[in-house]
C-alpha cells in the first residue's frame, strides 16, 4: 500500500501526459488488429464531445461526479488511505439528498436544496467515517471495510427507496421537487442536464488544495499520511486524523450522489448492482496524480472518453468498450512508470545527468 | 604484503558529477589478505569510489587493475565476475524466504527443472563452517538478528566466488557484541585468502581490524598509512581536517533541583512481558545522566514511557513535580520536554516535508506559526532559515525535502528543533548514531551546551566511549530495570560491561 502511494502521489505531470499518449497509442492498436480505423474513431469520439452544445453540456454531466469522486479518493489518499468505498457513500449522499427532498417538500425551495445537499454530504462523511473509525480504533484495513460498506449502502439505499419513496409498481421513487439543476443554461446547452454539482465540484477542489496545503489540520493530515510515526512523536492524534480525513473524502462523494438525484435524474432507481462511480473514481485519482487540480483535469479526460465513446459505437462502429482499453491502458502507464520513464529516456538523458548528485 | 601484484589497484580515478569532483585522481592499493580501511566523513568520496570498483559507476579518469590485469568494470556482474563482492550498508534480502533462498537468489542450482535448494543448502552449510559463521541455512531471514542478517550478507558474496569484499559501513547497524564477532569473521577471512575493503568512519574499529588505512576528504586522497604506525587523533584529524578533540570539554556540572524522576516504573508490552520493570531515577538541573546498556534491554520503550508512546501499567513519572505518567505526547511537549529520537526516519522527521515543515513538526499549531486555522508560510520559514544558520544545517534550501539531506544534517535538523524549543528537560536518544566525527563532536557540544545552561539532559546510548564521556552520571539499565548509578570519574569499562550483563548488581560508588 505504502509503495503504492508513493507511486500515485509524485507530483509530477509529464507522466500522466505520456501515459495518456501511450494508452491512446495502445487503443489505437487494439482498433487497427480489431479491423477498425483508429483515426476515424478518436475523430468521431472528438466530434460527440464537441459536436453539439447539448453533448458538450452531457459530457460536462458526465463529468461531475467523477471529479468529486476522484476528490474523494485522492484526499483519502494523501492521509494514508486507500478509499475504495467512494462507490458506497455516493449512494449514501443520493439516498440522503432524496430522502430530505421528498419528505421535507413542503419547506422553500431556496432552503430544501441547500438542506439535501448538506444531507448527502454529511451522511457520505459519516458512512465513510464508519471505516475511519475502524481504522482508527480497531486497526482493520480500511480497503477490506469500504468495499464491505459498498454492499452494505447499496442494499440499505434499496431498502430505503423501496420502502418509503417508491411510486408503487415502478422501480424508482417518487419525483424529487428540489433540484440543482441549472435552468438558466437550457437554452446555451439544448437542454442539457447541467447541474451545481460541477460548481460544487470545482470548490471542493479548491477546498481540498487549501485545506490540505494552507492550513494547520491539512498540515496534520499530510504528515499522518507521510509518516505516522513521526506525526504520533510530534503530538498529533493520528487515528483523528485518519477518522476526519475519512469523513471529508466521504462529503465529496456524497456531494456527487446529490449531484446525480438532484440534478440529473430528479428521482433514484432502485440499483441492480453497483453504479459504479466509486470506481471510476479511483481511475481518476490515480490519474490525476492525487491532486486536487490533477484530479480535475483526469475527471475531464475521462469523461470525455466515457461520454465520447458513444459517438465511436455510433459514427465509426467501434465498440463503446474500447474506450475501457484506453482507459486501462493509460492508467497502466502511470503505474508503470518504469515504462514511461524508458520511453521518455532520451529525451530526458541530458536533464537527468545533471541531477545525479 | 608480498612481492605479487596487488589484488585491487585503482590509478588516478577521476569523477565528476555536475559542480562537484566527487573522487580527485584516487589512487589506491589492496594487497593479497589486507583488510585496508577506507576513511572519510560523509560525503567525502567514499561511496563514490567503491560504487566505481563495484561496476556502478565509470570513472571519467584513470583505470583500475585486478591482479595485475587492467579491467573496465561496467556493472555489478561484471564485478561479481571478478571476484568483487560488496557488503551493503542497507541488507539486501527477502524477509519471508530462508537463508539459503536469499544465497543461491539469482544463481540458483538446478535439478532438471527444479531448484537443487538440497545442495544449496549444504553448500551454504560448509561456507558458514569454513568462515565460522554459524548461519543455519534452513532460518527465514525475519527471524534472525540484524547481525546474522548481515552474515548472509557476507555468504553471498562468497557463494558466488568473491576473493576482493567491500564492506560499506558494516557496524552502523551492530550491538557492540556483534561488532566483536564480525571483527573476528572479517580476520578468519582474510586468513583464507581474502581481501577486504573496509569502509567506515570508526575511528577505533580502523585501529583494531585493519592493516592499513586511506583516508579521503573532499574527494582527494590526504594519505595512506599503516595502521600500526599511527593514531587515532592523527585520523581523525587527517579526516576532517583540523583537530578533533576526543576527551570532550566539560566544566564541572552545577547541579540543581530534580526535573525528571521516576518511581517505580512498570510496563508490559503487547506479549504481556514486562520491559520496565520497577525502574526508578531522576535527572536533576543542570546535569547529563547517562542510560547505559546492552540494546534491548528497556530503553526504548523507557524513552517513550517518559515521552507518552507508551502506556505504563504501574509507578510514577513526574516532570518538574507534576506527573505526566500516560499523558499524550502533546501533553508531555507542553510541558517543557524535547526528544531527540532513537530513529530520525521513523520518528524525527517526515521525509517527504520541507526542512522548513519539519522545523515545525511538533509546533505547528502555536502562534505565530498558525494564524486562525492556516499556516503562516512566511513566519515559518524565517523560523527554519535562522534555525539552518544557526545549527549549521547544510541544505540547498529549506524547501528542500528532508529525504534529500544527509545523515549528518538530518540529525542536526533535528536538534535544531529540539533545541530551539528551550525544554526543560532533553531526551537524547542514540543521538550520534550514524554520524561522523565531526558531527559527533557538534551533538555531544550541543548536550553539554544545554547541561550548562541548566537544562536536564536524559542521554541513552549503546556507545560506552560516548556515555563516559559526555554524562555527569550514569544509570546502568538491565531487563528494565536500573541496576546502578556510577560517576564516570570513579568508573572504568570492565566495571560497566559487568553491571550491563546484569553480572554486577550495583556500582562501587552509588549515584543516589
Amino acid at each position: 500500500m505504502f509503495k503504492l502511494k508513493k507511486i500515485f502521489a509524485t507530483d509530477s505531470y509529464i507522466v500522466p501526459v505520456v501515459a495518456i499518449l501511450l494508452g491512446l497509442l495502445v487503443g489505437a492498436a487494439v482498433m487497427l488488429i480489431g479491423g477498425y480505423d483508429p483515426v476515424a474513431s478518436y475523430r468521431a469520439l472528438f466530434n460527440r464531445v464537441f459536436g453539439s452544445p447539448y453533448d458538450f453540456g452531457e459530457a460536462i454531466r458526465e463529468m461531475t461526479p467523477l471529479m468529486l469522486t476522484g476528490l474523494s479518493v485522492a484526499f483519502a489518499f494523501r492521509s494514508g488511505m486507500f478509499n475504495i468505498g467512494a462507490d458506497g457513500q455516493v449512494l449514501i449522499g443520493m439516498t440522503a439528498a432524496s430522502v430530505i427532498g421528498i419528505k421535507l417538500a413542503g419547506v422553500p425551495t431556496f432552503l430544501l436544496v441547500p438542506l439535501a445537499v448538506i444531507g448527502a454530504g454529511l451522511f457520505g462523511g459519516l458512512w465513510a467515517g464508519i471505516a475511519g473509525y475502524l481504522k482508527a480504533k480497531r486497526g482493520i484495513n480500511e480497503v477490506i471495510t469500504t468495499i464491505m460498506l459498498n454492499w452494505v449502502a447499496l442494499y440499505l439505499a434499496n431498502y430505503i427507496v423501496r420502502t418509503f419513496l417508491l411510486i408503487p409498481g415502478q422501480n424508482r421513487s417518487e419525483d424529487i421537487p428540489a433540484s440543482m439543476s441549472l435552468t438558466f443554461l437550457n437554452s446555451v446547452f439544448d437542454n442539457a442536464r447541467l447541474h451545481w454539482g460541477t460548481v460544487i465540484a470545482l470548490a471542493a477542489a479548491v477546498f481540498f488544495y487549501v485545506y490540505l496545503w494552507k492550513t494547520k489540520q491539512g498540515f496534520e493530515m499530510r504528515a499522518v499520511g507521510l509518516n505516522p510515526h513521526a506525526a504520533e512523536y510530534a503530538g498529533m492524534n493520528v487515528g483523528r486524523n485518519i477518522i476526519k480525513s475519512m469523513f471529508i473524502a466521504g462529503v465529496f462523494a456524497g456531494l456527487a450522489g446529490a449531484g446525480e438525484v438532484l440534478g440529473v435524474f430528479h428521482y433514484q432507481s432502485v440499483f441492480a448492482g453497483s453504479p459504479g462511480y466509486g470506481f471510476d473514481g479511483i481511475a481518476v485519482a490515480l490519474l490525476g496524480i492525487t491532486h486536487p487540480f490533477g484530479v480535475i483535469l483526469a475527471a475531464i479526460l475521462y469523461g470525455m472518453l466515457t461520454y465520447g465513446s458513444a459517438g465511436m459505437s455510433f459514427d465509426a462502429n467501434v465498440p463503446p468498450e474500447l474506450i475501457r482499453i484506453v482507459i486501462g491502458s493509460i492508467i497502466f502507464f502511470i503505474a508503470a512508470q518504469g515504462i514511461v520513464r524508458w520511453v521518455l529516456k532520451p529525451f530526458y538523458f541530458k536533464r537527468k545527468k545533471e541531477k545525479v548528485l | 604484503m608480498s612481492a605479487a601484484a596487488p589484488v585491487v589497484e585503482l590509478k588516478q580515478i577521476t569523477k565528476r558529477f555536475p559542480g562537484i569532483v566527487a573522487n580527485d585522481s584516487i589512487s589506491l592499493t589492496l594487497e593479497k589478505g589486507e583488510i585496508h580501511a577506507l576513511l572519510g566523513e560523509n560525503g567525502a568520496g567514499k561511496s563514490t569510489l567503491m560504487n566505481i570498483v563495484f561496476g556502478l559507476y565509470q570513472p571519467d579518469e584513470g583505470s583500475i587493475e585486478i591482479g595485475g590485469k587492467p579491467v573496465i568494470i561496467d556493472s555489478p556482474n561484471k564485478a561479481i565476475e571478478l571476484g568483487i563482492g560488496m557488503v551493503h550498508q542497507h541488507f539486501k534480502l527477502v524477509d519471508p524466504f530462508t537463508v539459503t533462498e536469499n544465497i543461491i537468489l539469482g544463481t540458483e542450482p538446478k535439478k532438471g527443472l527444479k531448484i537443487d535448494y538440497k545442495s544449496a543448502a549444504e553448500q551454504v552449510r560448509k561456507l558458514s563452517e569454513l568462515y565460522g559463521l554459524q548461519v543455519d541455512p534452513h532460518a527465514r531471514i525475519h527471524d534472525i538478528s540484524v547481525g546474522m542478517q548481515q552474515r548472509v550478507e557476507i555468504m553471498k558474496t562468497l557463494y558466488r566466488g568473491a576473493d576482493i569484499l567491500i564492506f560499506d559501513e558494516p557496524t552502523a547497524v551492530l550491538t557492540p557484541q556483534e561488532i566483536n564477532e564480525l571483527m573476528a569473521i572479517m580476520k578468519r577471512l582474510v586468513a583464507e585468502g581474502k581481501s577486504i575493503i573496509l569502509i567506515t568512519h570508526k575511528l577505533k574499529e580502523i585501529m583494531t581490524i585493519a592493516d592499513r588505512v586511506t583516508i579521503i576528504r573532499r574527494g582527494k586522497v590526504i594519505d595512506t598509512v599503516r595502521t600500526s604506525e599511527t593514531n587515532p587523533n592523527d585520523l581523525a584529524e587527517k579526516m576532517v581536517g583540523r583537530g578533533v578533540t576526543f576527551k570532550v570539554d566539560k566544566q564541572p556540572p552545577n547541579i540543581g533541583k530534580a526535573v525528571l524522576k521516576l518511581d517505580g516504573v512498570n510496563s508490559k508490552n503487547k506479549e504481556g512481558i514486562s520491559v520496565l520493570n520497577n525502574l526508578s531515577f531522576e535527572v536533576k538541573a543542570g546535569e547529563i545522566l547517562g542510560i547505559a546498556g546492552v540494546d534491548g534491554n528497556g530503553q526504548s520503550e523507557l524513552i517513550q514511557a517518559i515521552t507518552g508512546l507508551r502506556k505504563i501499567d504501574s509507578g510514577s513519572i513526574t516532570m518538574e513535580g507534576k506527573e505526566i505518567a500516560n499523558l499524550s505526547p502533546r501533553k508531555i511537549t507542553e510541558k517543557n520536554v524535547s526528544h531527540i529520537p532513537e530513529d530520525r526516519h521513523k520518528h524525527g522527521l517526515v521525509l517527504d516535508f520541507t526542512v522548513s515543515e519539519n522545523m515545525v513538526l511538533e509546533t505547528y499549531y502555536r502562534s505565530p506559526y498558525n494564524r486562525n486555522g492556516f499556516m503562516n508560510k512566511d513566519i515559518i520559514d524565517k523560523h527554519a532559515e535562522k534555525l539552518i544558520r544557526e545549527f549549521d544545517v547544510r541544505t540547498p534550501s529549506i524547501h528542500t525535502s528532508a529525504r534529500s539531506l544527509s545523515g549528518g544534517n538530518q540529525q542536526k535538523a533535528i536538534i535544531a528543533r529540539e533545541i530551539e524549543k528551550n525544554p526543560s528537560l532533553l531526551i537524547a536518544a542514540q543521538p550520534t548514531r550514524g554520524l561522523d566525527v565531526g558531527a559527533i563532536e557538534f551533538v555531544q557540544k550541543q548536550l553539554i551546551a544545554q547541561r550548562d545552561q541548566g537544562k536536564a539532559v536524559l542521554l541513552v546510548s549503546f556507545e560506552l566511549d560516548e556515555i563516559m564521556n559526555v554524562s555527569d552520571r550514569i544509570a546502568v539499565i538491565y531487563e528494565g530495570h536500573i541496576v546502578g548509578e556510577v560517576y564516570p570519574e570513579n568508573t572504568n569499562d570492565q566495571e560497566l560491561g559487568l553491571m550491563m550483563a546484569g553480572s554486577l548488581k550495583q556500582g562501587g560508588n552509588s549515584g543516589v
